[in-house]
């Protein structure tokens, strides 16, 4: 395929790989995120790169640390999300009638509730401050968009020739959802669960900072409560404060551009067909494109 | 030339099945009433249904400072509103309740109403996040129509930039600005909702102060959630600008303007509008953490001492009343969009 010409997938691709690659082998590496040093409140100098926190703790190391565990909730709460959305999309789609109707319902009324007070207050109730407990909290109030874009594909693919055929030779529902209608709808289910992964990443930053999460529990995001309530802020420490938010900034970024030529390779409506130059041979009024 | 009929019409005919105003404004109507219910009977089985029962969590408290009295668990629970009787008895009750906007009391500070300490914060929310992201939409929404019609040049280029602003939480926005612009360059107040020494109430310094005092949130606001209006109207742009009507709208010779304004953007916008429910959510989720930062006055910072005290009650009622706030903004914006939409109104 062309798509790996464009240089926003490339550049997704290339941000997402290293922080899974950080996430991965960093923590070998690094020094103990916890380690309490005499230290304190330094900016960064060749023996901390990052510099150190309030209580004389490496800000790289705690970054590393906190890497994979951000990672780990993402791609977990993501992949459940997805699979909820499967699941209830798909389901839904493909079954039609009351089923589908009740289900769609069901979508579109998690979707308008805003998601991040009903997981506060989910979470304070089951003290749900473990790293799977959040996961499962998260996914389970944000499935509910990925479920209607996948029923609207499911209800287009539904009566396709394919599909049609697949039924009336006689093969099973679950047959024909697992293996004619999955595997079309992968690179839409890829899109979603990348979405997913952002949202969830978002969230758990998000409740860390109201201070949701365990405080055993390193995070991005609990790096930032950390940071917030040590008043890293009023001291200019900024080498605390900056570094976990642009993390959070840099991977969402990733993925989403990622998901923006996979767009752009799904919806050929997005494809440039016309090269820019023929724009200004049209009778118009010079475009001042300086 | 004579003014030409607005596309939406010439597809509107083409449409199989057509809804009257009422059919129309009937299904949203319904719709988020069953929304506005499952919030409701969500929020009411919450704390039944969850084996952390928070009567326990707050004898738990009381156990640090002293023996609780024998009889605390009854009282506890009368304040926190879980009723007595069958579970359809309490069930009614809370409706009742919350009928008359009783909303139970707060532990903390108690006793003082939920309702009371909602109706203090709210309005700077709501008036924070209402006007934030009305620029917010304007600006992307004007800078997504101009990236889509220029698509390919170096404005185009930019978009995929706006990602890292989409990908960055409210609260840390929220930390640079304060950093930037209140501690490096003191130039504007980092915290709070109005000076000090000002009187609340309907009086010119106070109003003053407490523009000033939202600047910052709401530039935080508005940078955070610009790229999303933006992303999604540039890409709705390029889509519609290879239809055959903006074709047809150039052939004819339109100005460029007009086909891009009057032909490609004002249907462009219709996905942009009718997407807002989800996108307000998110704005007013990034928006109740993001006040927390600057210690604003707002609904954000009182569930933020909500959930570290433990105080279900305030919690809960923040939940319900957030929620149904943002259930009637979107109600609102569904019939702004039957009223921009020709296709929904011909019946």
């Amino acid at each position: 395929m062309s798509a790996f010409r464009s240089w926003r997938l490339r550049a997704g691709v290339a941000i997402t790989g290293f922080f899974v690659l950080l996430a991965v082998i960093g923590p070998f590496f690094a020094s103990n995120p916890n380690g309490f040093s005499r230290a304190e409140w330094q900016p960064p100098s060749a023996a901390h790169w990052l510099g150190t926190t309030q209580l004389g703790q490496d800000v790289l190391a705690q970054l590393v640390a906190g890497t994979r565990t951000t990672l780990e909730i993402g791609a977990g709460a993501g992949l459940l999300a997805t699979v909820i959305s499967i699941v209830i999309g798909i389901g839904g789609g493909y079954l039609g009638g009351l089923a589908d109707e009740l289900l769609s319902l069901l979508s579109n009324v998690v979707l308008v509730i805003p998601a991040l007070p009903l997981i506060i207050v989910i979470a304070s109730f089951v003290h749900a401050t473990g790293v799977w407990p959040t996961v499962a909290v998260i996914a389970f109030v944000s499935w509910a968009a990925s479920a209607r874009v996948l029923r609207a594909q499911t209800l287009s693919v539904r009566n396709r020739e394919y599909v049609l055929s697949a039924r009336a030779s006689g093969e099973r529902g679950w047959r024909i959802v697992f293996f004619e209608i999955l595997p079309n709808e992968l690179p839409i289910i890829i899109s979603q669960f990348i979405f997913s992964v952002i949202f969830a990443i978002l969230t758990q930053a998000g409740l860390a900072f109201l201070g949701l999460a365990s405080p055993e529990q390193l995070t991005w995001g609990n790096m930032l409560y950390f940071a917030q309530n040590d008043e890293a802020l009023s001291s200019g420490a900024w080498w605390w404060f900056v570094p976990p938010g642009l993390c959070i900034a840099l991977f969402g970024m990733g993925l989403a551009l990622i998901n923006f030529s996979l767009d752009e390779i799904l919806n050929p409506r997005l494809k440039i067909y016309r090269p820019v130059k023929s724009r200004k041979l049209a009778p118009e009024p010079a475009e001042a494109v300086s | 030339m004579t003014t030409p009929k607005s596309p939406g019409w010439a597809r509107a005919r083409r449409g199989t099945r057509l809804r009257s105003p009422v059919r129309y404004l009937a299904r949203k109507l319904g719709f988020y009433l069953v929304a506005a219910w499952v919030a409701l009977t969500v929020n009411f089985f919450l704390p039944r249904l969850i084996p952390g029962n928070p009567i326990e969590v707050i004898l738990g408290h009381m156990a640090h400072f002293g023996t609780p009295p024998p009889d605390e668990a009854q009282v506890l629970s009368r304040i926190l509103g879980l009723g007595n009787g069958s579970i359809f008895e309490q069930y009614w009750q809370y409706l009742d309740g919350l009928a008359h906007f009783r909303l139970g009391t707060s532990v903390y500070e108690f006793p003082v109403p939920v309702a009371t300490l909602i109706r203090q914060s709210i309005l700077w929310t709501v008036i924070l996040v209402g006007t934030a992201t009305v620029i917010s939409f304007a600006v992307g929404i004007g800078l997504g129509v101009l990236a889509g019609w220029k698509r390919g040049t170096w404005l185009d280029n930019l978009v995929p930039a706006t990602t890292l602003l989409t990908a960055m939480p409210y609260f840390w926005m929220a930390l640079l600005l304060v950093y930037l612009f209140a501690q490096l360059i003191p130039a504007l107040p980092a915290s709070g909702g109005y000076g000090l020494t000002d009187n609340v109430g309907f009086n010119w310094p106070f109003i003053a102060s407490a523009i000033q005092h939202s600047i910052l949130p709401a530039a935080t606001i508005v940078i955070s959630s610009v790229g999303g209006w933006l992303l999604g109207m540039r890409n709705m742009m390029v889509a519609t600008l290879s239809d055959d009507f903006v074709v047809a709208a150039e052939a004819k010779g339109l100005k460029p303007r007009r086909v891009m304004l009057g032909y490609a953007a004002r249907n462009a916008v219709l996905p942009s509008v009718s997407g807002f429910a989800i996108s307000l959510g998110f704005v007013v989720s990034g928006s109740i953490v993001m006040e927390q930062v600057f210690n604003y006055p707002g609904i954000g910072n009182v569930l933020f001492q909500a959930v570290n005290n433990d105080d279900y009650p305030l919690m809960q009622g923040i939940f319900l009343v957030i929620t149904l706030t943002v259930l009637g903004a979107n109600l609102l914006v569904d019939l702004l969009y039957g009223l921009i939409d020709p296709r929904t109104r011909i019946g």
